[in-house]
């Protein structure tokens, strides 16, 4: 039996989690809500994580659009999305939701723009 | 001079929320004065996702938090001015901005709702000795620099401070390639969000040593390294315990002071713990018709209670407007002299006016923080006014375990909840309910302390 102390990140209570492995028995306590145990669950079996930067802009107001990626992501894959968001570039106008990268780094989501960017 | 209802200092999130809250209570005369060109205030720069999870239920970065808020001030067709600065704020309510287009404006508000936020504590607070070489920066500086401007700042860093702008940074930093050597935090517990920790420390394996601070700066024109020294209890570095990071970068997130000149122009007294005004149950400051929320009243951890404290501003603003025309309505048809004495009249009954405070059964309690509760806001209850409920919010003094937040009505328990985990970075909250109070009448104090049991 293994047993793994967690803080959640679901929310800023960070809840302290633990979590007793037993063979392929998962068991979680110290949760205050049920994302608790699913965060637990998702961080001992496949950790993932939404990655935000920015990338650069061409005649734009401002020389950076904010992006994110869609959803979460493994963990273990952040630094090869972070090599494609810091090789590319956009043109003004972009627009909030805007697809900056489709599909990247073959993790199946996409990076969108999280601010809109008028043209200088 | 020119008239507004509600005229708002600051068109970040608080000033967003309150001009939202303000129109929904059913004011259309508002005004959003903002410093920078675009509306959205520090949110614009913080790229990171995290927030919004109370009020929507979902994980937003800073610029789409924004960008709900300023939507929604678009579509009800707010006013705000930008690259506007205000100059100076009077006890009345006389603001005076200056802009390009319109020079030196003075206008009259019938309510005034501040909402400047708060700014990065420097490295002059501090006392580090060293040359003032380049490559030392505010965490929340550096972000701007990154976030909008698109210079990675620099490409070894060590952080002093574990706020959470230094924290995010140590990430944003480390996502964009640099190499970030260690966080130094003067306190025995980090000034931070747990979650902040995790996320942006342990996920990439950044050492935060706690008791910890820079002792030295080594570079002149450049930084090219700096001392770090583990302190004792007295926050006094422990000789021998001196180690040397070479780096090229310092970001300092050593706290964050609330943006009160104005305030403090108007004649606002300031509360010594939170750097903001004092303020009652409306959010109302000392001065009549003005009220403060968001940042510049106390600093936040997170936007989503800086949203819900500016709409009760907003509300309460709109209320008083509303409360003071209604008055002045009644007086007019009241009175049979010209309309000229009336409006003589109603400019000497000034002092009369306060809508809600005239009642006779005006009662103000004060909230006391003791015992490991450092201060609340609001500081005063006005019983006659007041809501339902009251939240008031708090901070502790140091980590503590297993200990009860109590409320005392005098000398007599009202309520108290167990909390397992207690730190002065994050703020905490109570609710009074207007009910509760109904069986103390002459109550001279409220005080919210914590317990051991």
């Amino acid at each position: 039996m293994e047993v793994k102390e967690l803080i959640c990140i679901n929310c800023p209570m960070g809840c302290p989690l633990t979590v007793t492995m037993d063979g392929e028995q998962l068991t979680v306590t110290g949760n205050t809500c049920p994302r608790g145990e699913d965060y637990a669950r998702k961080e001992i079996l496949s950790p993932t994580r939404i990655v935000t930067s920015s990338v650069r802009v061409s005649g734009g107001t401002i020389a950076r659009v904010s992006v994110k990626t869609k959803t979460d992501i493994p963990k273990g894959k952040i630094f090869d999305v972070m090599e494609e968001i810091r090789a590319v570039r956009v043109d003004a106008p972009v627009k909030m939701g805007d697809v900056v990268i489709a599909d990247c780094a073959g993790t199946g989501v996409d990076v969108i723009a999280t601010k809109s960017v008028g043209r200088a | 001079m020119q008239y507004h209802d509600i005229v708002i200092v600051g068109g970040g999130p608080a000033g967003l929320a309150a001009a939202i809250a303000a129109r929904k209570t059913g004011i259309s005369d508002i005004l959003i004065l903002e410093r920078d060109n675009v509306l959205g205030g520090i949110l614009n720069q913080c790229i990171h996702n995290g927030f919004g999870l109370h009020t929507f239920k979902e994980e937003l970065t800073g610029p789409e938090y924004a960008a709900r808020y300023i939507a929604q001030v678009e579509e009800e067709k707010i006013p705000y001015r930008l690259s506007t600065i205000v100059a100076d704020i009077t006890h009345d309510r006389q603001v005076t901005y200056i802009n390009r287009e319109e020079g030196l404006v003075t206008i009259q508000a019938g309510a005034v709702i501040l909402a400047m936020g708060c700014r990065e504590r420097p490295r002059g607070a501090l006392n580090t000795p060293g040359y003032r070489p380049a490559g030392i920066y505010s965490a929340g500086t550096a972000q701007r620099l990154m976030n909008i401007e698109g210079y990675l700042v620099g490409r070894e860093a060590v952080i002093l401070g574990s706020g959470d702008i230094g924290l995010i940074m140590a990430r944003r930093m480390t996502l964009e390639g640099a190499k970030v050597k260690v966080v130094a935090e003067i306190m025995p517990y980090s000034g931070g969000l747990k979650r902040n920790i995790v996320q942006c420390l342990d996920d990439y394996g950044i050492p935060l040593k706690l008791s910890h601070t820079v002792v030295d700066i080594h570079g002149k024109d450049r930084l090219t390294g700096v001392t770090i020294a583990e302190v004792d209890e007295n926050k006094n570095p422990i000789p021998g315990t001196e180690e040397y990071y070479s780096c090229d970068t310092l970001l300092l997130s050593v706290g964050l002071i609330p943006e009160n000149e104005l305030s403090k122009g108007a004649g606002i007294s300031l509360n010594r713990v939170t750097s903001g005004p004092n303020v009652n149950d409306r959010l109302e400051t000392e001065a009549e018709g003005i009220y403060a929320c968001g940042n510049v009243l106390h600093v936040h951890d997170l936007v989503d209670f800086v949203s819900q404290e500016a709409a009760l501003a907003g509300e309460n603003a709109a209320e008083y407007v509303k409360r003071k025309a209604a008055l002045a309505g009644e007086r007019n048809a009241a009175e049979t002299a010209p309309a000229e004495k009336n409006a003589a009249a109603a400019a000497e009954s000034e002092e009369d006016e306060r809508p809600g405070y005239a009642e006779p059964d005006r009662h103000t309690i004060p909230l006391v923080a003791a015992d490991g509760v450092r201060y609340t806001v609001p500081q005063f209850l006005e019983t006659s006014g007041m809501r339902d409920t009251v939240t008031v919010r708090f901070r502790v003094a140091d980590v503590y375990k297993d200990r009860y937040i109590s409320v005392y009505y005098d000398d007599q328990l009202i309520s108290r909840k167990k909390k397992k985990v207690l730190a002065p970075g994050e703020m905490e909250q109570v609710v009074l309910t207007k009910k509760s109070l109904a069986g103390y009448p002459h109550m001279k104090r409220i005080t919210i302390r914590t317990e051991v049991e």
